[in-house]
């Protein structure tokens, strides 16, 4: 209820401000509301991608003579959550592509490189070309890694042949998995969309996909001679139970096989069979076309360091952080954002988001000497597409509640086209308004 | 979404249409309205004639609004799920049709000018 009336309130705070002179609003608009903080304090982050960009522009906004230095060896920057429309031909993969310079603000310092060392004793960070980073504070939001050596038998320059899709990859390898999807669904057979053992990002992307796969073969015709498998090592379709009940009930309605506890171990391209590990022994399942979502964990420089959590997630390496403040357990000046924590729920872009205002809360109270309020709660979301023109607003903390935006508007897990509409215009620029500290 | 306010859904506009366009349509939306309360007090309240032909181009404006809305999101009516679908439609529709019935019953009485006696 309380969400509720923030709406209502903000609402008419904007009709009241639309009704009186709302012009005079658009100056400030975005602005900073707290006052900036003087400090001299030297912050690296690690990583552009969506939390590092969006703390950097936060930071450069919120401090006053800090050195912030941002490392990222990478020039592009992904929009990730449109790869999946890219892997279903919805989009072209230059939908997901810009450049990481765009969004950094001014007054902070790119290093165009990758780093290689993090050393939470001596508070440095040095990168692969030897430039060594001293820091009074550090934040990694270093993403996650993906493993694809980690599927036997499979190697990147595969996609797009065969049959072989992977749209985590990049913009390209998705574009080229709709190629390999596209030829599928003009055709029918067997689809086999998997997801790893590992955490992953968006544990709700290969739902999705399995969902735009058997809607491209009804528009096609050809669903009834085709088989569309989703195969997960858990033993759950999601992890929230009660969003898993949901996608099992679409699933039989669709028609959409489900194996659980398979976990994809290896492929051979040119007899296309797959082999999973179950319980009962490896299986071999056949292709016509095959997703392929290989073990997530942190990248080299992370798990290399002291920072992984020393008895949870071992074979993964996510930092050790508080779940609620996102400050680590061992190194208090060190601080995680998005996919790298160590937290049990959130490898959504949507939780990056949140990430992005506690850490800010914390760091900059720290620096002032005091201790910050802000508190993080699990927040994950993801817009479950079922279809082309609808989809679910599934939200979610770390109890496994249900923390719909709209409550009592949009309801959580029905199919509608008011979240497709959703997901279609405001998703991309709310990304892109995080990254600018705005949103 | 952690708090919806004023400066968030303004900076999601800025990026869906670009800044300079949201503001530019912005402006044209306050300035039509305007010009409409103006021809409203100019005339004294509605003419029958102007009217007459805004309402019938309105169904046109909704139709168009919400077709382009569908164009644009890739989808269509047989995707309409639950009773908020319907009310969105609804509003898009009368956003559409009102607001072409607005712009036109303006153009033609700022066009027409003043009404002898
Ligand atoms: C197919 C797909 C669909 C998704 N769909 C959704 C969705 O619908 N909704 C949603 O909310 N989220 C979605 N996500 C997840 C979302 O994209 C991520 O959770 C989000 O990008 C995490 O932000 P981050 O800053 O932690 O990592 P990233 O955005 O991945 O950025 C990490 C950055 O760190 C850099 N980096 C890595 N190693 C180093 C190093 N050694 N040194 C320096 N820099 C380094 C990388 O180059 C990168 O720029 C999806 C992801 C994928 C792949």
């Amino acid at each position: 209820m309380a969400r509720f009336d923030e709406l209502a309130a903000s609402r008419r705070r904007f009709l009241a401000l639309a009704a009186g002179g709302m012009l005079a609003g658009a100056a400030g608009a975005g602005a900073p509301a707290v006052a900036q903080v003087s400090t001299r304090a030297r912050i690296v982050i690690v990583g552009a991608g969506a939390g590092g960009t969006a703390i950097a522009n936060r930071l450069a906004g919120r401090l006053d003579g800090a050195e912030v230095t941002i490392v990222d060896g990478r020039r592009e920057h992904w929009y990730q959550p449109g790869f999946t429309l890219i892997a279903a031909g919805l989009k072209p993969a230059p939908y997901a592509v810009s450049t990481t310079a765009e969004w950094l603000p001014r007054g902070v310092r790119w290093v165009e490189d990758w780093a290689a060392e993090i050393d939470p004793e001596a508070k440095t960070v040095v990168t692969q070309g030897g430039t060594r980073l001293d820091y009074d504070w550090l934040i990694v939001a270093s993403g996650l890694s993906l493993d694809w050596a980690g599927v036997e038998g499979f190697s990147l320059d595969m996609v797009g042949e065969n049959g072989i899709g992977a749209h985590y990859a990049s913009p390209g390898h998705a574009a080229r998995t709709w190629a390999a999807l596209d030829r599928f669904t003009g055709r029918g057979g067997t689809a086999l969309i998997q997801r790893p053992a590992t955490e992953m990002k968006c544990a709700g992307a290969p739902l999705k996909l399995a969902f735009l796969a058997d809607d491209r073969a009804r528009r096609k015709g050809t669903r009834a001679s085709s088989r569309i498998i989703y195969a997960a090592p858990q033993q759950a379709l999601f992890s929230v139970p009660i969003v898993a009940e949901k996608v099992r009930m679409l699933f039989g309605e669709r028609g959409i096989e489900t194996h659980l506890q398979h976990t994809l171990r290896s492929i051979d391209e040119t007899r296309r069979i797959a082999t999973f590990d179950t319980p009962e022994g490896p299986k071999e399942l056949g292709w016509d076309f095959i997703n392929i979502i290989p073990p997530q964990r942190a990248p080299e420089v992370v798990r290399n360091s002291p920072l992984p959590w020393a008895d949870r997630w071992t074979d993964q390496g996510w930092i050790e952080v508080s779940q609620t403040t996102l400050r680590h357990a061992r190194y208090p000046e060190v601080f995680g954002i998005g996919d790298i924590c160590g937290v049990p729920k959130g490898k959504t872009a949507a939780s990056a988001k949140w990430h992005v205002p506690v850490v800010e809360d914390h760091l900059v109270a720290a620096i002032q000497g005091r201790e910050g309020t802000a508190v993080f709660n699990g927040y994950t979301s993801c817009p479950l597409i079922t279809r082309i023109g609808r989809a679910m607003l599934v939200e979610f903390d770390y109890n496994n509640n249900l923390t719909p935006s709209f409550p009592g508007i949009i309801a959580p897990l029905e199919e509608l086209w008011i979240s497709w509409l959703m997901k279609e215009i405001a998703l991309k620029p709310t990304y892109n308004a995080m990254l600018r500290g705005k949103a | 979404m952690k708090e919806l306010t004023l400066e968030t859904m303004i900076a999601v506009f800025e990026e869906i249409f670009g800044t300079l366009l949201f503001w530019a349509m912005v402006a044209a939306a306050i300035a039509i309205t305007l010009a409409f309360l103006w021809v409203l007090l100019r005339d004294r309240g509605l003419e029958s004639r102007p009217l007459v032909w805004s309402a019938v181009l309105a169904p046109v404006g909704a139709v168009a609004a919400v077709w382009f809305v569908q164009w644009v999101t890739a989808s269509g009516l047989a995707d309409l799920g639950g009773p908020i679908d319907w009310i969105v439609l609804l509003a898009i529709a009368v956003a559409g049709g009102g607001g072409l019935m607005l712009l036109c019953y303006t153009a033609q009485a700022l066009i027409r000018g003043r009404r002898a006696g």
